[in-house]
């Protein structure tokens, strides 16, 4: 008996003597004292070392788009460093192209910061802020999407550009011991600066799309931050083919929008394509932007309409509609938002149609 | 045993553990990264390096554990609960060391060390050392030549994998398949070198 007192006592004051030691080593080898971040040759930033760059700079509030949360797989923490940055870690290279690597462009998630840094970043993402809202609506739009309103608290107003997205952050929870941030397209009027709207589909096991459905009550505050992306409308006349599937729907509303305030009448044939009829949504209000906008024209599409489902509209694949529809696209311009197996199919109908693939804009969903 | 004596074992038992004794090749001991690491030459000296760091330093941490406090105890047979932590808290105290003074060598050392923690062939180099009654002086001779042995296996590896990189092998050979028949061939020639000692 007192062999086995012994031996646990032994073995347990082994073990913590050299988590003492780690503690200790932690506390003093590990410390890199504060270190100074220049951004864009005039901002200066005193942080603490040791920490991740997209760490630190979220910590000042600069947001740097991340959708994996700082784990080195999206690839999308970007940062061009310019002095202070050492060798690149073989964790990044796989994101980084050569041209990249020459020019000092870092994932700043995998990029420790031991001494003072000089980075680059781009001024539209120095616009990027945290915004305080509180979720006032959740509304059904079809049997797995919904569409949430926030109003902002503060600051009380944001600037975007039809077309880009914010970031949700999704706080822990049971089951997410982490706080994740994932990025959604606005869907609401430009023009209702305290307002963003987002059209979420229900992600199986989706920690973000999970908490949303089931935790996220009208009252509740949430925190977003963005505005990110550069897709959106280009100032040319041409006609234009917009292609979306499920919740692809989200940018083109805002987009709608936008277009009916500044009285906007390109041409444009907007393909909506679901599985079946349950899973389109909005067509309501696509029926008012079509009799609101003098080019505009809703082609909402189902692929395999459920029997007994009302349907008279398009039955097959978006695409095969919009080889329906058109003969030729030269000098159109192709607008898409979906999954990246959607975008990829649309993408080789519209340039075998004869569109220019520099005048194709999309947004994968990651 | 004089203190020149001791030091002509060490060098004996550090010359037999790179040869004749290879810990990778006779005992099959730290197979996991030896298969997958050993594509390039770099990146397989690097961790070989590592490992003779490592297997250096922590069987002379261990043959002073075992001695000084586990023998006098009577608690030996603790001995394979109580290396496993020295090891892992050695390597985690090298890795916060080299990652605050030399990020160049935490480049091409560092990044190995957590994976070389749960290498067995280091805690089989802690436990042969026990078994075979080594002493202190001997034990560090022990150390560092299995570790170099082990460096010299990889390397070999990898300069032959890289030649394969060439060679046309059948489908269902490829990657750990063809390592592992080239680790037994390496095997037989270490073979070689048993008479050497005598």
């Amino acid at each position: 008996m007192g062999l086995v007192f012994l031996s646990i006592f032994i073995v347990s004051l082994l073990a913590a003597g050299l988590a003492l030691l780690l503690v200790i080593a932690e506390r003093f080898i590990a410390n890199y004292g504060s270190c100074e971040i220049e951004i864009n040759k005039d901002k200066k930033v005193t942080v603490q070392g040791g920490q991740p760059l997209l760490g630190a700079l979220v910590n000042e509030k600069i947001f740097i788009p991340s959708a994996c949360g700082g784990r080195g797989t999206c690839g999308y923490c970007k940062v061009k460093v310019t002095e202070g940055g050492g060798v690149i870690l073989p964790t990044e290279t796989p994101f980084l192209t050569k041209q990249e690597q020459d020019a000092g462009v870092r994932l700043s998630c995998q990029l420790k910061i031991r001494n003072d840094l000089k980075i680059e970043i781009p001024e539209e993402l120095l616009s990027v802020k945290e915004y305080q809202c509180v979720c006032t609506k959740i509304e059904d739009l079809t049997h797995d999407m919904k569409r949430f309103r926030f109003e902002l608290q503060d600051p009380p107003q944001i600037e975007y550009v039809p077309g880009q997205y914010v970031q949700l952050l999704c706080p822990p929870y049971k089951g997410s011991p982490e706080e994740v941030y994932r990025a959604y397209s606005i869907a609401s009027d430009p023009a209702q600066k305290n307002i963003i709207d987002l059209i979420i589909r229900l992600v199986p096991n989706g920690i973000c799309t999970t908490w949303c459905f089931e935790h996220l009550k009208e009252g509740d505050p949430v925190k977003i931050n963005g505005p990110y992306g550069d897709f959106g409308l280009t100032d040319s006349q041409a006609p234009m083919v917009f292609i979306a599937g499920g919740s692809g729907m989200a940018p083109f509303v805002s987009i709608l929008h936008y277009m009916e305030h500044t009285g906007n009448s390109r041409q444009v044939k907007y393909f909506y394509g679901g599985n079946q009829v349950r899973d389109l949504c909005l067509d309501e209000e696509m029926k008012r932007f079509e009799k609101a906008l003098t080019g505009f024209e809703y082609v909402p599409v189902a692929a395999d309409p459920a029997e007994g489902e009302q349907w008279d509209g398009q039955r097959g694949l978006v695409t095969e509609a919009v080889q329906k529809a058109y003969s030729d696209l030269s000098g159109h311009e192709g607008y898409l938002c979906g999954s990246p197996g959607m975008i990829d199919a649309a993408i080789k109908v519209l340039t075998s149609m004869g569109m220019n693939e520099g005048q194709i804009y999309y947004d994968k969903f990651a | 045993m004089s203190l020149n004596q001791e030091m002509w074992a060490a060098l004996v038992v550090c010359f037999s553990a790179v040869f004749t004794q290879n810990i990778l090749l006779t005992t099959f001991l730290g197979m996991c990264p030896f298969t997958s690491v050993s594509r390039e030459v770099k990146t397989s000296m690097g961790l070989g390096a590592a490992v003779v760091f490592v297997m250096t330093c922590t069987t002379i941490l261990n043959w002073m554990a075992y001695h000084w406090i586990l023998v006098p105890l009577g608690l030996e047979f603790y001995r394979f609960i109580l290396f496993i932590i020295i090891i892992a808290a050695f390597v985690q105290f090298v890795e916060m060391l080299i990652d605050r003074y030399s990020p160049k060598l935490y480049q091409n050392l560092g990044i190995f060390l957590p994976l070389i923690t749960v290498n067995c062939a280091i805690l089989g180099a802690s436990l042969f050392m026990v078994i075979r009654d080594y002493t202190l002086i001997v034990t560090v001779g022990w150390g560092f030549g299995a570790g170099l042995g082990w460096f010299l296996a990889i390397l070999a590896m990898a300069g032959i994998r890289q030649k394969l990189n060439a060679a046309r092998i059948p489908a269902g050979l490829q990657g750990p398949g063809i390592t592992l028949i080239i680790a037994g061939l390496m095997a037989l020639a270490f073979i070689g070198f048993t008479g050497v000692l005598g």
